[in-house]
């Protein structure tokens, strides 16, 4: 019998040395001689520099050099999603502004000093006259005519144009159908700016050796290899004399995928200076300027006949963009929202327009979910609004519209091919757990006695594993999208696995070492799982969008079966059996029929690699790598719930259930999906409920800090309880699929539409996100007023 | 974060602080720090000189003088008020409001005098040290003083206390049979009071026939609500009464309540109302 520590929830074995600090981030290292930047940053949303006065800068206490955007010869960070038929500016993205700012945060000059501290203390000391210029922060009000431009190159602010749509004679047809003999739903639904708020900020240590000319950056960066990439092409140092390290990284949610200009400043200060040179943001600065998420301005409908048979969505989308492109930017409310409309429903009719917008604020990118949330939100809220419209039971309305279940691939009208789902498992489960139907008599009851209480129910499928290269250059991603995977065994039989994606923080030394030692026997004691590293590691492009055990994975299971192939026949030779006779069970290779003659796979590594007798044609060693390019993306589903009672008086939201069954096909480490499932769960319940940026009319952020920016707390949330289904992946080569960011994908609308549901009495029916308490509570003192109940 | 630089003193009496803050220039005292440091963090405030009075024990505790003064020294930690069981027996409300600030970690460190000093208006113990009655002792170059809680509180971030002098402790009269109660919205992000509400009230046969109300959070200073304390005095505390004194409460402070991007005045002025509800309520169990 074989045992799996596959599907077995062992302990995180990254954690002992993260909780008790006993590792290093980014910030951690100190290296000899090293010295500190600080970056001057403008504190007006648009202005024109007239004049920077660095003398007094100069003249502080242990100051090495002060530099403004004059004098650093860098090119312009590069935008490295261009969306192909959108029409797409690619406006320049200076390092450090020359004669415009953009943004509250946009980089003016560099301070370089022997401390962090007189750094700081010189900055301030540097002096920018600045002509203030009117600033525009709303996307939609920016493409109007005559607001104020961010680049003169970019006509209306409008970056791009992008379009989607299964057939845009189908789509107004169904709407002109629905609204002559149907129902149409329609809702504007603002998106608002989100703060990805990792626990580390972002920091960069540089190191330039002059004598052998190589450059070291030490990088909080979830995808060293394109920070390489982006860094050698920014410097001008060839990649082979270009190493990037991600030591320990202290959470992402996309905000570490971008290049910025602070880490090619610091690299470009190391080699300008020939010294060691550190810059690690302030939390202040990483709301600033780290990329926030979210930031649409949405005008969606959805037409569906009387019996409630969806017949066709449509959204048009503002989408800002911030100041500058960043490095995914185009890619997110395009390629990833607009292909996601059909949700987890036969929906014959969709189409998709999304506009990117400059404004004059950080520029928006990836965050946790990345274009789906917003998707899901959107399906989701319209799905409610036809159902309370229809006045059906809003499961019953999802039922109607899931996709049947499917095991091997599954086309939706726009073009997508979902590899697998079973929709309405996933929510009969869910249903089960919550007892729907005893909750919606309870909610009864309770609103006799004039209680706000609310369900929310959510099934949803989403779009992760990115994803064939071959799709990646059809939508214009810069890059390829594949993984790549060593398996290394050392003579005495330990495992190292390099693997070109860069965890931080998901698990995946955990993951990844059962996946081996499920595949070749060995105790996971025994595997070390390599990652963050150029030096170290074969090439791969990250870990985002819930790829790198989708792909990754993929590459290391296919490599470490190459290894198992290579001891088999290194095991049949020393056995003098044929290959065909050898079976393996526990990392052991036995001659079929006579178990007791055997030879583990730690003897054949030895033999493989003493080489003193290998079989005709093999090469000593005992180690494969492998490249692997999806051939499609991964599509996790599932269905959540959650349960809200109000406080009328407060127009507090008080979140008493919360059940999620996911299906992300068969789970490595089942702990490890909990704890994926509930930090997305917790995110996308804060953007629901609490979290929102807020910038003023002239562009100053008012959400500067974390005592304004409202993060979910602990004790806003009762005991998850979470249960799943298993639909493998028809084409992983175990199965799996990505769960880093359903949670989010799925809470947000699953907590608004409780919360809708709790205020239906009152005939509320929308209220801007996030839904804190003096909203909820205006939203009801309005309604009273207007008479509700 | 980087504070600016600054000189560092440590010192082993009060009287040893008063001393050097009186004959520092530029000189900041340094309690639980957990409003100096953010503040030094974001260079907010560039003091040349730290006096560091965290470790003088001769500030830190709670006693009970004879049977009418609960006295709490000034560096009396958040934490330590809230357990207490002298100031839960006779000031359950700023065992309340105490055990309600910030996180564990903030009332660990953070202290009762800080708090007061730094009259933070969104902060919860000043507004029942005022509805309290209490007073603040103070120590200066020119000896002590001590000042009603109704003088010290003078607008945000502003007090009564001298540049050169160091608050020592706060008095609590003990009133018999005097019950009290504290409620408090808290701000999602900060966990400061976006309104709180103190109240201290007696009651004779059912009847009320002392009520002292006074309203933080909402307004740039803790404020005593004259019209709520009438509307409550003389009724049963029913909740038509109730009724009346919020709204009553709400009217007085409509036109100075604050507004802020996450709260209007109308949502703190409404909520000072439903607070003192619920700070009655609350008591009287
Ligand atoms: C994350 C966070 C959340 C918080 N939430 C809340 C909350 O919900 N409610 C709330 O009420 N407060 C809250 N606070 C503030 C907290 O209560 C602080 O502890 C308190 O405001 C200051 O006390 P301290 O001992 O830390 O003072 P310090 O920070 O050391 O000093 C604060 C100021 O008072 C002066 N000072 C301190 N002690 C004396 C003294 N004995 N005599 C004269 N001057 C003195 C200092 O010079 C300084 O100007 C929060 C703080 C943080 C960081």
């Amino acid at each position: 019998m074989t045992t799996r520590i596959f599907g077995s929830g062992i302990k995180r074995r990254e954690d002992p040395r993260l909780i008790t600090g006993q590792t290093r981030y980014t910030d951690d290292f100190q290296l000899p001689g090293m010295v500190y930047m600080v970056v001057v940053r403008s504190p007006h949303a648009h202005a024109r520099i007239t004049s920077i006065d660095i003398s007094a800068a100069k003249a502080s206490p242990g100051v090495v050099a002060v530099f403004t955007g004059q004098d650093v010869p860098l090119p312009g960070v590069p935008c490295a999603w261009l969306v192909p038929g959108s029409d797409l500016k690619t406006p320049a993205h200076p390092v450090l502004a020359k004669d415009t700012v953009r943004y509250v945060g946009d980089g003016v000059a560099i301070v370089i000093a022997t401390n962090r501290y007189l750094a700081q203390d010189a900055a301030d000391l540097v002096q920018v006259s600045y002509d203030v210029l009117p600033a525009v922060v709303n996307p939609e009000d920016a493409t109007k005519d005559g607001a104020p431009l961010v680049h003169d190159d970019v006509p209306n602010n409008i970056a791009f144009r992008w379009v989607a749509s299964s057939g845009d004679e189908g789509v107004d047809n169904a709407f002109n159908e629905a609204a002559a003999s149907g129902v149409v739903v329609q809702e504007r639904i603002v998106q608002q700016r989100l703060l990805p708020t990792a626990m580390e900020p972002r920091s960069a240590v540089a190191q330039w050796d002059q004598f052998a000319e190589e450059l070291t950056v030490y990088s909080t960066s979830q995808n060293p290899h394109i920070a390489r990439f982006i860094l050698s092409a920014l410097t001008g140092v060839p990649e082979h004399k270009l190493r990037v390290i991600a030591p320990e990284v202290g959470g992402g949610f996309g905000s570490k995928i971008p290049v910025y200009p602070d880490e090619a400043l610091t690299a470009w200060a190391s080699m300008k200076l020939g010294v060691p040179v550190k810059w690690t943001e302030t939390r202040s600065e990483n709301y600033q300027v780290t990329i926030h998420g979210r930031d649409h301005i949405e005008y969606v409908e959805m037409a569906a006949t009387n019996e409630g048979k969806i017949t066709g969505i449509r959204g048009k989308v503002y989408a800002g963009m911030g100041a500058y492109l960043s490095t995914a930017a185009p890619g997110i409310p395009t390629i990833l929202h607009g292909l996601m409309y059909s949700g987890a429903y036969t929906i014959p009719n969709i189409r998709c327009e999304s506009i990117g917008v400059m404004t004059n604020t950080a520029p928006v990118d990836a965050y946790r979910g990345a274009g789906r949330p917003e998707a899901t939100f959107l399906v989701e809220r319209l799905v409610d609004r036809l159902a309370a419209k229809l006045n059906m039971d809003p499961v019953e309305l999802r039922r109607k519209n899931l996709i049947p279940p499917f095991e091997n691939g599954h086309n939706v009208a726009i073009g997508l091919t979902y590899d697998s789902g079973n929709y309405e498992g996933a929510l009969n489960k869910l249903l089960s757990i919550v007892d729907y139907d005893g909750f919606r008599r309870e909610q009864a009851a309770a609103r006799q006695q004039g209680r706000l209480l609310g369900i929310g129910v959510t099934t949803y499928s989403e779009i992760c594993g990115l994803g064939p290269s071959q799709v990646a250059g059809a939508v214009g991603f810069q890059g390829g999208l594949w993984e790549s995977a060593i398996v290394r065994v050392s003579p005495a039989g330990k495992v190292q696995a390099m693997i070109g994606a860069s965890p931080h923080g998901q698990g995946e030394e955990t993951t990844f070492a059962q996946i081996i030692s499920d595949e070749l026997g060995f105790p996971v004691e025994d595997i070390e799982i390599v990652h963050g590293d150029t030096d170290r590691t074969p090439m791969g492009w990250g870990s985002y969008g819930s790829r790198t055990t989708p792909v990754s994975g993929a590459a290391l299971v296919l490599a470490a079966r190459k290894v198992k192939e290579k001891a088999r026949a290194m095991a049949a030779h020393l056995l003098e059996a044929s290959v065909d006779d050898i079976d393996y069970a526990d990392g052991k290779f036995m001659v079929r029929g006579s178990p007791d003659k055997f030879k583990t796979i730690q003897d054949a590594t030895l033999m493989a690699t003493l080489a003193w007798n290998l079989p005709a044609g093999m090469d000593p060693g005992m180690e494969a790598s492998q490249f692997y390019d999806p051939p499609n993306f991964a599509y996790p589903f599932g269905a959540h719930a959650a349960i809200v009672e109000i406080d009328p008086e407060t127009g507090t939201v008080a979140l008493q259930r919360y059940v999620a069954v996911d299906d992300c096909g068969p789970q490595i480490n089942p702990m490890i999906v909990e704890g994926q499932i509930h930090g997305g769960i917790v995110q996308g319940v804060g953007q629901a409920l609490c979290e929102g940026v807020v910038y003023d009319e002239n562009g100053q952020l008012l959400t500067g800090t974390m005592m304004d920016y409202a993060m979910p707390r602990a004790d806003m949330f009762p005991t998850f309880e979470l249960d799943s289904t298993v639909t493998p992946s028809p084409h992983h080569p175990i199965g799996v699929k990505g769960i880093g960011e359903t949670g989010t994908i799925a809470s947000t609308p699953t907590i608004y539409n409780a919360v809708m549901d709790a205020l239906r009495p009152l005939g509320i029916e929308q209220i801007e996100m996030p839904l804190t308490a003096p909203r909820v509570w205006k939203a009801i003192q309005d309604a009273r007023a207007k008479g509700g109940a | 974060m980087r504070p600016p630089s600054f000189s560092y003193q440590r010192l082993s009496s009060v009287a040893e602080a008063v001393q050097m803050l009186s004959s520092t220039d530029n000189a900041k005292v340094l309690a639980g720090g957990h409003s100096l440091i953010p503040a030094l963090n974001q260079r907010l405030s560039q003091p040349g000189t730290i006096i560091d009075i965290g470790r003088l024990n001769e500030l830190n505790g709670v006693s009970v003088t004879g049977s009418s003064k609960l006295m709490i020294g000034a560096l009396t930690p958040h934490a330590v008020v809230a357990a207490s069981n002298n100031v839960r027996r006779y000031c359950s409300a700023l065992a309340t409001a105490c055990g309600q600030v910030g996180d564990p970690q903030v009332r660990n460190w953070g202290t009762l005098g800080g708090n007061l000093a730094h009259a933070d208006p969104a902060s919860d113990p000043p507004t029942v040290v005022l509805a309290a009655g209490g007073k603040l002792h103070t120590m200066g170059p020119n000896g002590e003083r001590m000042i009603d809680a109704a003088d010290f509180f003078q607008g945000l971030f502003t007090t009564a206390l001298q540049p050169d002098e160091i608050l020592t402790a706060v008095e609590i009269p003990i009133v018999a049979d005097r019950k009290s109660a504290y409620a408090k919205l808290a701000h999602p992000a900060s966990r400061y009071a976006v309104v709180g509400v103190a109240v201290f009230l007696n009651t004779e046969n059912g009847s009320c026939t002392n009520a002292s109300v006074a309203v933080g959070g909402a307004t740039a200073k803790p404020t005593r609500s004259a019209a709520a304390e009438q509307a409550l005095v003389g009724t049963a505390l029913e909740d038509a009464a109730l009724d009346a004194a919020a709204a009553a409460l709400t009217n007085e402070i409509q036109g100075d309540a604050v507004g802020d991007i996450y709260a209007p005045s109308e949502y703190r002025a409404a909520m000072a109302g439903a607070m003192l509800k619920k700070a009655v309520r609350a008591a009287m169990v």
